[in-house]
């Protein structure tokens, strides 16, 4: 009976074709210091890119993007941000939608390929991935700890 | 006999309620025009709105709404001017946008206040309808989806669903929430304001595209001619009849999405009912912040609104973009 479960799972996965599968980037809760995984990870295919970010899709499929992975979290109960893993084609995708991204006032940080950071944000590249942490207020601890949660991400990726 | 079909066919297109306008006997105020035949713009500015937090103060936020109102009809009296606005047995619908998520989508505070007055002048909890394209569009604007009749209903288009039977209108050719066609005899928007990738500016035109099942097929050319045309389509020409503008918080640049860097406070109500005039202002004042960032213009930037113009022409006729024909009153 379990050979035949076994032989059926490997059906399956001839007829889906197998796919590589990818590291969950996103940190569980009480992974980093204070920050908790408040929803559920939401993927979408970049046909359906427009369905999170309507408008601002476009420069992404330019861009090369295969899909984009969304969750939110909480840092010590009160500070709200949500996640953002853009998968690109290549490095060249991740490097262009940063870079498009960078203002005057941009700080730069050490986190994968290329970082830059905010009050409020944290945008970096690693390979073909471009990743965006943004917290939905400004407090004092916001910038530290959203850097502690881009590292935490780095390293799944 | 009308055939269901037809019915909804006509529903969708407006041609129903063109037909029946006097029987839902909407309110005669609006009235957007003055005397000198400008269309009228009011925008109502507190600069202690959000006082020392980042979310505004919900009584301040229904006093600059009173002001607003007061300032566009003459009336002084906040029930009797939403009286003057809507009539009691309609259904109204306030159209928010919660597209950029928490950091940048209508106030919840703005919705609380119109959905007060709009109470006190006289319409059933249940004949409020406040909606957007989902429930995570409306949860990020701090909403409760609720489809209970008895209290205000809040829900998406993902729970009403959209028309089988596509209308068109120039280059748009969509499927619109039956919200819209079905439910609702008034739309209000309550658009905010916002920065926008590729067509420069979205405020009161561009909230429609939260109306439409597919709005990215709008999005060619920087959303010229789309944002006109699909405004153009007589059903949403017709029951969108006015603007309660959301220049609480803004961005200048980044938008639609949130981006907090480029964030900024007009602590601003931008009210009319013509929509190509309050989104001629709307664009200013977000130019107007964009030089004083240091930001290139929108037409600098590649992306200038183009749609505004396209709305006001001859064959659009949705309102006026030069501004010697805009009444703008700053209070």
């Amino acid at each position: 009976m379990l050979a035949a479960a076994v032989i059926a799972i490997l059906a399956a996965a001839a007829g889906t074709g197998c796919k590589k599968h990818h590291s969950n980037p996103f940190p569980e809760s009480g992974a980093v210091a204070g920050w908790q995984k408040t929803s559920e990870t939401r993927v979408f295919a970049a046909k359906d890119l427009w369905q999170y970010i309507d408008g601002d899709a476009e420069q992404y499929i330019s861009a090369g993007v295969v899909s984009t992975s969304t969750s939110d979290y909480k840092y010590q109960g009160q500070l709200e941000a949500v996640v953002d893993v853009h998968t690109m084609g290549d490095a060249a995708g991740a490097r262009k939608i940063l870079e498009t991204g960078q203002t005057g006032d941009t700080k730069t940080v050490q986190l994968g390929d290329a970082g830059i950071a905010y009050a409020q944000s944290v945008i970096f590249r690693k390979g073909p991935s471009l990743v965006r942490i943004v917290a939905y207020e400004s407090t004092p601890d916001a910038p530290q700890a959203l850097l502690a949660l881009a590292h935490a991400i780095e390293a799944k990726l | 006999m009308t055939s269901r079909r037809d019915f909804l066919k006509e529903a969708a297109t407006g041609a129903v309620i063109l037909g029946s306008q006097s029987k839902l006997g909407i309110a005669g105020m609006l009235d957007h025009h003055t005397e000198s035949g400008k269309s009228k713009v009011v925008v109502a500015r507190d600069p202690q709105l959000h006082g020392t937090g980042t979310q505004p103060d919900e009584k301040r936020v229904l006093a600059l709404l009173d002001r607003a109102i007061a300032a566009y009809t003459g009336r002084q009296n906040p029930v009797e001017a939403w009286k003057h606005i809507v009539g009691p047995s309609k259904v109204i619908g306030l159209k928010t946008n919660g597209l950029g998520g928490k950091g940048i989508s209508t106030h919840l505070a703005l919705v609380m206040a119109v959905s007060e007055r709009l109470q006190q002048a006289g319409v059933k909890p249940g004949n409020i309808i406040v909606w957007d394209r989902n429930a995570r569009d409306l949860q990020a604007c701090g909403l409760t989806i609720n489809t209970d009749p008895s209290r205000v209903r809040c829900f998406g288009s993902d729970v009403s669903g959209y028309e089988e039977q596509p209308v068109a209108w120039g280059s748009a050719n969509v499927k619109l929430s039956k919200i819209l066609t079905r439910e609702c005899d008034m739309v209000i928007g309550l658009p905010i304001l916002k920065d926008h990738e590729m067509s420069g500016v979205t405020f009161a035109m561009k909230n429609m595209y939260g109306v439409v099942e597919r709005p990215f097929e709008l999005h060619a050319n920087g959303c010229n001619p789309g944002v006109a045309d699909l405004n153009r389509i007589p059903v949403v020409r017709e029951k969108v009849r006015f603007t309660i503008g959301d220049a609480i918080s803004s961005v200048y640049q980044g938008g639609p999405s949130f981006h907090p860097e480029h964030l900024w406070y007009p602590n601003a109500l931008i009210v009319g009912e013509d929509r190509v005039a309050v989104d001629h202002v709307a664009w200013q004042m977000i130019e107007r912040k964009r030089a004083e960032a240091g930001v290139p213009t929108l037409e600098a930037a590649g992306r200038p609104p183009r749609y505004i113009a396209t709305a006001a022409d001859a064959a659009h006729g949705l309102g006026v973009n030069d501004p010697q024909r805009i009444h703008l009153m700053e209070i």
